[in-house]
């Protein structure tokens, strides 16, 4: 609660240097567009204006701040023009309206959610499988490693061009880009977390005649849960990534989709509200994990 | 058909001489460690191959490995013009512009607390944040050429090499502040002789994450507009012309790259934190 001040403090100093930044982003811009609707600007050609520096222009014409924090296609559009496309696509539209953001947002949230899901799943799968068989390890373990040094990334356009080809489209292939992207740091983690109780334990459950099996439920497991949801929020964060860019090359709507469109047409308000969307839909997954993490570890007396 | 029958022939092979590697006397030697990987890669590339020949996969579904390879020996001036253009000039500049503005915002923010809580917990939230979003608006404001790429790359890598950096920084104990203190050390003193030193696996953490982070900033942000090369541009292309050897010579490229500049940090990271038990054999 002692970081509340701190953390206000810089979320405003942001917000004012993003309102101090607008101004002279804007300005240019802006008095060519005063200059065709009459007003009088100093200097008065464009040609003039093109020489001297942001600052200059504006204390030059000081009443055309005001404009430039509300431009239909800004450079850099105020927060408030943000907020307001944010509230006016959330709240306002009908959520099946193809403007919406809810509704772009619940296209990605699916792909991202179906991707997380198998990309957990297999992930903890074949963590069980490097743990419990040498060979797997010595072999599967090295190639887990240096994946994450690769942009896999970069075969997203691919892939949903291929799967598209075979004939699966809509959700599935931008959740195999995601189940991938979260696939590799739920491995590493769940590895390390499913090898972290120490030789003392493991001999006291072998005096105790436990199998491997019962050695696995009730010590490795268990042990396994802190790593497990580090790594899973490590994860859900990569899958909403890798939903967004799996968006780019196809039409389907979505966040990313949205961006790219906007991007197309120069509608940078709307490019900053869909990615305001994304931020906080990631926060909001992240936030969610952290809670059920808390939740279990206090459960199992561990936090 | 033969050339499924061979494929599965071959894996159970190399499979069963895996595991009599793993589970044999000089399993832990370091020839037969390096060994195991390289033996599981070259099945899957052998099932790979046959399995594409075997069952007559198209060319614009899944191209066999022998094709790429071909490809990638055969557009090699094509590649390395990419590689320039998005590695070199793009990811490279960003990167190193990055780390170090993360680094001394980092030591600026672990000079004064009251930044320290409010910056920390904002980076931390950044960090989690899908940024690649950004590359639209950045490859407005700076053009299609390597200069937004560069900037994307820059705000990709910032946060968690500050993040990290700010941890690494906090990192000694009292105990040893305070023997600073005793030898009469200045700030700048106790920085560079204790705290810096004690914060470099931090340090390299964080730069180690951000190798992969730069190079798929780069690539995304060329999806959004670029000149007429890089590897970006070159793979949304290929896409479109269905002509996926050149894709996957250029993902080969992107994984010899991403790989090579994570080994280099790592390898200077051994260097600078020789001292550090994980270093240490």
């Amino acid at each position: 609660m002692r970081n509340i001040v701190p953390v206000l403090t810089v979320i405003g100093a942001i917000i004012a240097l993003w309102y101090a930044a607008a101004v002279p982003m804007n300005i240019k811009e802006t008095l060519t567009q005063l200059e065709r609707g009459g007003a009088e600007v100093t200097p008065p050609s464009a040609k003039d204006r093109r020489n001297l520096g942001h600052i200059g222009l504006i204390a030059a014409n000081s009443f055309a701040a005001r404009a430039a924090l509300s431009q239909d296609r800004p450079r850099l559009p105020a927060p408030h023009q943000v907020a307001a496309e944010l509230w006016d696509g959330t709240v306002d539209k009908k959520i099946t309206s193809k403007r919406s953001l809810v509704y772009h947002g619940w296209i990605t949230l699916s792909a991202t959610l179906m991707g997380f899901a198998i990309g957990t799943g297999l992930g903890i799968l074949l963590a069980v499988g490097i743990v419990h068989s040498r060979v797997m390890d010595k072999s599967v373990m090295p190639w887990a490693i240096v994946s994450q040094t690769i942009p896999i990334i970069a075969l997203a356009p691919m892939i949903v061009v291929v799967l598209y080809s075979v004939g699966l489209q809509g959700l599935f292939p931008k959740a195999v880009i995601s189940a991938y992207l979260s696939f590799f740091p739920v491995v590493v983690g769940m590895v390390k977390g499913l090898r972290s109780p120490d030789q003392m334990q493991l001999d006291l459950l072998k005096t105790y005649n436990a199998n491997t099996n019962q050695g696995f439920w009730k010590l490795r497991l268990p042990a396994s849960m802190p790593y497990l949801f580090a790594s899973l929020k490590i994860g859900i964060a990569a899958a909403m990534v890798g939903a967004i860019v799996g968006e780019l090359p196809v039409q389907g709507g979505g966040l990313g989709n949205r961006m790219l469109t906007g991007s197309y047409y120069g509608q940078t308000i709307q490019i900053w509200s869909a990615l305001f969307a994304a931020a906080i839909l990631a926060a909001t997954l992240v936030a969610i994990i952290a809670l059920i993490q808390r939740g279990t570890l206090k459960k199992m007396g561990l936090a | 058909m033969t050339y499924l029958v061979a494929g599965v022939a071959i894996w159970l092979a190399l499979w069963a001489l895996n595991a009599r590697l793993a589970n044999g006397p000089h399993a832990e030697t370091r020839a037969v460690s390096l060994a195991i990987p390289l033996i599981f890669g070259a099945t899957l590339l052998t099932l790979w191959e046959l399995a594409v020949r075997g069952l007559d996969v198209p060319l614009v579904i899944l191209p066999p490995p022998s094709l790429i390879a071909a490809k990638v020996a055969a557009e090699v001036p094509t590649l390395w013009a990419d590689f320039q253009q998005t590695f070199l000039k793009g990811a490279l500049s960003g990167y190193i512009i990055g780390a170090l503005a993360a680094f001394l915002t980092a030591v600026l923010v672990d000079r004064y607390d009251f930044l320290k809580r409010g910056l920390l917990p904002v980076g931390n939230f950044m960090a989690a944040l899908p940024i690649v979003g950004t590359a639209p608006i950045l490859v407005m404001w700076f053009g299609f050429d390597w200069q937004s790429k560069s900037a994307v790359v820059v705000v990709m890598v910032f946060f968690p090499i500050l993040v990290n950096t700010v941890a690494g920084l906090g990192e000694t104990t009292q105990m040893q502040r305070d023997l600073m203190r005793t030898y009469g050390a200045s700030y700048a003193q106790g920085l560079i002789k204790l705290r810096l030193p004690a914060a470099m696996p931090f340090i390299f953490n964080g730069l180690k994450i951000s190798t992969t982070l730069a190079l798929v900033g780069a690539i995304v942000a060329e999806f959004f507009g670029s000149p007429t090369l890089g590897m970006g541009f070159r793979i949304s292309t290929s896409v479109g012309q269905l002509a996926l050897d050149m894709v996957w010579a250029e993902i080969v490229v992107a994984a010899l790259a991403g790989s090579a500049f994570y080994g280099i940090i790592a390898a200077i990271e051994k260097g600078v934190t020789f001292w550090h038990p994980s270093q240490r054999t």
